[in-house]
């Protein structure tokens, strides 16, 4: 690189990618000025455990937080909590704060994270509707997370599920309406999502396939869901689960390209050579996908902050995992190694009714990703593979008289594509 | 507050006070320790907190569940002393453990 290593950095968004990117740069060697500014009140914390055991009461907020609060003073990371960064000049490359503060950069990593999706319903401004993203919204909601309270999910996806799933353990009787016919339509196939319905069934959750939300009823607090067809379910409490925007606003007032996702180049890169974009608001070319994409992960969040980091200090990129994810819903451990769209072909292994299967999923024969519900060999094996662009013969997978590392040596790499 | 010993690959020694209830692998990320990753927060996902606990510990600190058992097998550098140090959970009788770290966690 010609141009000197910057000496002034600046995180947009202190959240998973930001806090991480920080870590990542001290642990480096960065020795320049380096502020991390995040509009919650909190500092850095993992969102996963938000609808899992935070919101079951299992884990303290002390558990949450990705580092202590004091480990940023000793590390000279200038934290700044509670603010908004409310403009980038470019020209001058300068951050403005909600306050009126302005904060010179040479380089900028841009990790505002996702927001919720509001539904325009009539009604949604009632108190006792909740949406799920940080950790104040599990707060607001706790209240009326007891025993015999009735919620109401809307959005069967993998955050309304896990909250469906908290629920139940707490004592609600829980209810989830989805627009599909299945749910987590957009996430993973018919099989897993049967399995998942199954087990919630089993638990006690009622669902509502098929219908649609057309007003939240109650006085100044929700009463009930009425749907399309006019029918209405009472209710104490309701969370809207219709998946989350990314933050890209900044970029687009900056006038940085934007298409889902801020979008950068493989080093999260956007077109300005100072400014990087990592996490749930940018979209990057993800090479072993062969296309790009703006991934929602821990996963995700943690390679975008070593990129960018190793980017702006000029050292060698990392190497790169395959695409992962988990959710936990009751005893059920699900975790997925990378990205099933596009599948031609399912092969199951195990039977989804003893609680413990994988489905691996296939394109013209070549290994995609795996769903492994209480099977980690499968998951981790089917991750390394994924990663050194090798595939399994779909047969060999269903045997389950041998263990899935055995079958792993059978593993063929994967000719390059022209 | 019961202590613990974490020993770099490199052979650098911390010694740090972990409270009863959290994992071996929080004790570490929270004192920024490197080596131990930790990347789903101990959700027993990831397997970036492999560690080798002390010959003298083996006993106390007890076997892992068949769950993390199949995780390990995927590791790499993996020893019959080898855990994911998420799934250690710190009490009174662990005062005084030892644990070492792998050459990488990836
Ligand atoms: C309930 C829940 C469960 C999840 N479960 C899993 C799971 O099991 N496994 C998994 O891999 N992933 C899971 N995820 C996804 C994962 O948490 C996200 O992908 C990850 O948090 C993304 O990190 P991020 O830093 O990009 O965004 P965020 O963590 O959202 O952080 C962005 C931060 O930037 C702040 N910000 C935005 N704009 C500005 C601005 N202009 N100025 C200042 N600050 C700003 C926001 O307030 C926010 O704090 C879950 C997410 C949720 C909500
Ligand atoms: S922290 Fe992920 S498996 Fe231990």
């Amino acid at each position: 690189m010609s141009e000197a290593l910057p000496q002034r950095i600046v995180i947009v968004g202190a959240g998973h990618a930001g806090g991480e990117a920080a870590a990542r740069l001290r642990g480096m060697g960065f020795a320049g000025d380096l502020t991390l500014i995040g509009e919650e009140r909190h500092p850095p914390y993992q969102r996963p455990p938000l609808s899992k055991k935070y919101l079951s009461g299992e884990l303290s907020l002390e558990r949450l937080l990705l580092r202590p609060p004091e480990l940023y003073a000793q590390e000279s990371i200038t934290l700044l909590l509670g603010e908004r960064v409310i403009w980038i000049d470019r020209p001058v490359k300068r951050v403005r704060l909600s306050g009126g503060r302005e904060i010179a950069y040479d380089a900028l990593i841009l990790a505002s994270g996702a927001k919720p999706r509001r539904l325009p319903l009539p009604g949604s401004d009632k108190s006792g509707v909740f949406v799920l993203r940080t950790i104040d919204d599990v707060e607001a909601m706790r209240p009326l997370f007891h025993p015999g309270s009735r919620l109401c999910v809307i959005g069967a996806g993998y955050i309304g599920l896990e909250a469906a799933a908290s629920a139940r353990q707490l004592g609600l009787e829980v209810m989830v309406l989805e627009s599909a016919a299945r749910p987590l339509g957009r996430v993973t196939s018919p099989e897993v999502a049967n399995f998942f319905l199954d087990l919630h069934t089993h638990h006690g959750v009622r669902f509502e396939l098929g219908v649609h939300a057309s007003a939240i009823l109650g006085g100044t607090h929700v009463e009930g869901v009425q749907l399309a067809d006019g029918s209405i379910l009472p209710c104490d409490a309701v969370l809207i689960g219709v998946g989350v925007k990314p933050e890209t606003d900044l970029a687009q007032q900056c006038g940085l390209a934007v298409e889902d996702g801020i979008l950068t180049d493989g080093q999260c890169r956007t077109f300005d050579p100072r400014i990087y974009a990592i996490g749930d608001c940018a979209r990057r070319p993800i090479p072993l996908l062969g296309r790009t994409a703006r991934l929602e992960s821990v996963h995700n969040a943690i390679e975008g902050a070593k990129i960018a980091a190793a980017a702006i200090l000029d050292r060698p990129a990392p190497v790169l995992e395959a695409p992962w994810f988990w959710s936990d819903q009751y005893d059920a451990k699900l975790t997925i190694a990378g990205v099933l769209d596009g599948y031609d072909q399912l092969v199951l292994r195990g039977d989804p009714k003893d609680g413990a299967f994988a489905a691996f999923y296939f394109k013209d024969s070549v290994m995609l990703a795996v769903d492994a519900v209480n099977r980690p060999a499968e998951y981790l094996g089917s991750k390394q593979l994924l990663q050194r662009n090798e595939s399994l013969a779909p047969d060999a997978i269903r045997d389950i008289s041998q263990p899935f590392k055995a079958i792993m040596a059978q593993a063929r790499v994967v000719p390059a594509k022209a | 507050m019961p202590k613990i010993t974490y020993i770099e690959h490199n052979g650098k020694s911390h010694t740090i006070e972990v409270a009863p209830g959290m994992s071996v692998m929080d004790g570490a990320v929270k004192h920024a320790i490197p080596g131990i990753d930790g990347d789903c927060g101990g959700a027993c996902a990831c397997a970036t907190c492999h560690v080798y606990v002390g010959a003298a510990w083996l006993d106390k600190v007890g076997k892992p569940s068949g769950m993390e058992e199949s995780m390990l097998d995927f590791a790499s550098d993996v020893t019959p002393a080898s855990r994911l140090s998420c799934q250690i959970k710190v009490n009174a009788d662990l005062d005084g453990l030892e644990i070492s770290m792998p050459p990488s966690q990836h």
